[in-house]
């Protein structure tokens, strides 16, 4: 679907990046500021022209250095959602979702209609409005229709939600998700927030000083203990997909079986047999040499160590292997005083408390 | 205020046409000055900036003389113009429009310049990404949003050529109904004993229009400027 084999040298930043990915979908570029996010959006826009390399997306030769191929933006078809939306202050909603479908070319044309885009995007009521009498939340709607109605056969969307505040975002990222459930419309999100990256991403591209560190399936990324300083140090943890198997009656709780087994999350609304992703924090596991009684905690499960890297700030990641990995933060005291090594068999608890319903993130759309 | 005589009447409605001419022959040619100017760099671009602002600077009369030299009936450009088109611009109205023209260009080109380098260049590379080509961007996105800009200079640039004098008298002389405007009438009245009355009045028509066209350039700059946040 897209392929990424860039250099560029920037006052500052050196970009080398190179990177496939296959599945259509969300991918996201997840990296810290400054890692080269934004310029390689721009690269495959076409606003910005890489010094070597090549990029394909969706088939297409966009850019090749040997070949001299470089097409021009608006020959890409490849639509941009920006950061600050960058409407056109001067034209209606309307003329901003129009500006792009008029010069749609006949290929890129007829894939989504406006009535379509605008229903789905919920803006019919603001179509006659100017951009500055919009919300940030409504702005960053008619940005992304405005580039969907370009005929896009790809989507880039660089950080749509960093300056909106959390109960827009909250009305932002189901319609993110219905581009890719309902339009089937590949995405490159660009983030840096770990829960838009958890909600939302199938493929996880990350961005380290200008050189991709690691491309693959979110959940596989994340169990990678050494890249724990780049996925977040603080927030690190593990991503597993679970399916629903019901409410706990009488509590508010739900129960969503893993490999592992059966986890028990606070109570959220979705249907059994629903798709739902959860975040757990290495830091909320707590590991026991020995089957733990008189506890509080709803989830305890038994696995193996596969894998123990000791830092330099006094803590140990340790990876257990419970049906699927799952990453634990404890002190490299307690690894040495437990003899926690690769092999041993271990127990894992995790309190149900400390999964908190923003690290669940629906594979298809899910009210909270 | 007692009524304008028909001389004064006369006066008042060729200033109005050379004025009207002079912004119409500059604004094409201004427009495309100010956006070299704002977005193109080039080797001599010093110097072709300071061309521009010539008239800003240097003393009308000598501007008028050049024009005389060049496009006078003798001149290398007016003798060319006359034989290919049969025009003649030397002692007509027609002159006076383009020494009015040439005296108000910098002032134009500096407003819409201006606009031009205020506007937000991503929204331009937006326009790119929606498939829209450069020329069809400078018309649907550029131009609207230095409208306010382009609107400002015309109104300075009618303003200037109001009042154009030096470059005027010495390119085209002081013709009655032909090249004498208001500022020439006036300098012609003060010129003569006995016509305080009448160059007074004439000074405030010229104070009034002036006055008129700033007021008009302010309101249409809030209006445009209301227009176009986002």
């Amino acid at each position: 679907m897209l392929e990424i084999d860039v250099r560029k040298h920037l006052p500052g930043l050196d970009l080398d990046i190179t990177f496939n990915v296959e599945k259509t979908g969300i991918t996201t570029l997840f990296g810290r500021s400054g890692s080269g996010k934004t310029t390689l959006a721009n690269l495959v826009a076409g606003l910005d022209r890489p010094d070597e390399g090549r990029i394909i997306a969706d088939g297409t030769v966009l850019f090749d250095k040997r070949q001299k191929i470089n097409l021009p933006p608006e020959q890409r078809g490849i639509g941009y959602v920006f950061q600050e939306g960058r409407l056109f202050p001067h034209l209606s909603v309307e003329g901003n979702l129009r500006y792009g479908q008029k010069r749609a070319s006949e290929a890129r044309a007829g894939g989504v209609s406006f009535d379509h885009v605008v229903g789905l995007l919920g803006i019919g009521h603001i179509l006659t409005r100017r951009p500055r009498d919009l919300s940030g939340g409504e702005k960053q709607r008619v940005s992304i229709g405005r580039a969907l109605l370009a005929g896009s056969r790809l989507l880039l969307m660089d950080e749509p939600l960093a300056s909106l505040d959390q109960p827009r975002k909250n009305e932002i990222l189901p319609f993110i998700e219905g581009l890719r459930d309902e339009l089937s419309v590949p995405v490159i999100y660009i983030s840096h927030s770990m829960d838009e990256v958890v909600r939302l991403t199938d493929t996880l591209v990350v961005l380290d000083r200008g050189r991709s560190v690691a491309a693959g399936p979110l959940e596989e990324i994340m169990s990678r203990l050494d890249l724990s300083p780049l996925t977040g140090r603080f927030e690190a943890g593990s991503v597993i997909t679970t399916q629903v198997e019901g409410d706990v009656e009488g509590h508010p709780l739900t129960l969503l079986r893993f490999p592992g087994g059966i986890l028990t999350v606070p109570r959220i609304k979705a249907d059994k047999g629903e798709i739902v992703r959860v975040r757990i924090r290495a830091r909320d596991i707590l590991l026991a040499t020995q089957p733990p009684v008189g506890l509080s905690a709803q989830n305890i499960f038994k696995g193996r160590i596969i894998n123990v890297s000791k830092g330099e700030n006094g803590l140990a990641e340790i990876l257990v292997d419970v049906g699927i990995p799952l990453w634990a933060r404890v002190t490299a005291k307690s690894c040495l005083d437990l003899g926690l090594d690769v092999g041993k068999e271990v127990h894992l608890i995790l309190k149900t408390v400390a999964i908190d319903g923003a690290s669940l993130g629906g594979r298809r759309r899910m009210d909270q | 205020m007692p009524e304008l005589s028909p001389a004064e009447i006369e006066a008042l409605s060729l200033s109005l046409k050379i004025a009207l001419w002079s912004v119409c022959i500059s604004l094409p040619f201004a427009v495309a000055c100010a956006w070299v100017l704002a977005r193109v760099d080039f080797p001599g671009k010093l110097l072709f900036d300071g061309l521009v602002h010539l008239p800003l600077v240097l003393p009308p009369v000598a501007v008028g003389y050049l024009l005389l030299i060049l496009l006078g009936r003798k001149g290398a450009v007016g003798a060319w113009m006359m034989e290919t088109f049969g025009i003649s611009v030397s002692f007509n109205w027609k002159g006076a429009a383009i020494a009015a023209s040439v005296m108000a260009f910098p002032l134009m080109v500096r407003a819409i310049r201006l606009s031009i380098e205020s506007i937000d260049q991503r929204l331009e590379a937006a326009a790119r990404t929606l498939g829209a080509k450069r020329l069809d961007i400078f018309f649907t996105i550029t131009l609207p949003l230095i409208l306010p800009g382009i609107l400002t200079g015309i109104v300075l640039a009618f303003a200037r050529s109001l009042g154009e004098f030096g470059a005027t008298i010495t390119f085209v002389s002081n013709i009655p109904g032909e090249t004498r405007t208001l500022p020439l009438m006036l300098y012609t009245l003060v010129q003569s004993p006995g016509n305080n009355a009448a160059a007074f009045e004439l000074m405030l028509v010229l104070i009034g229009l002036s006055l008129f066209a700033l007021a008009l350039s302010e309101i249409i700059a809030r209006y445009m400027r209301g227009r176009l946040e986002g």
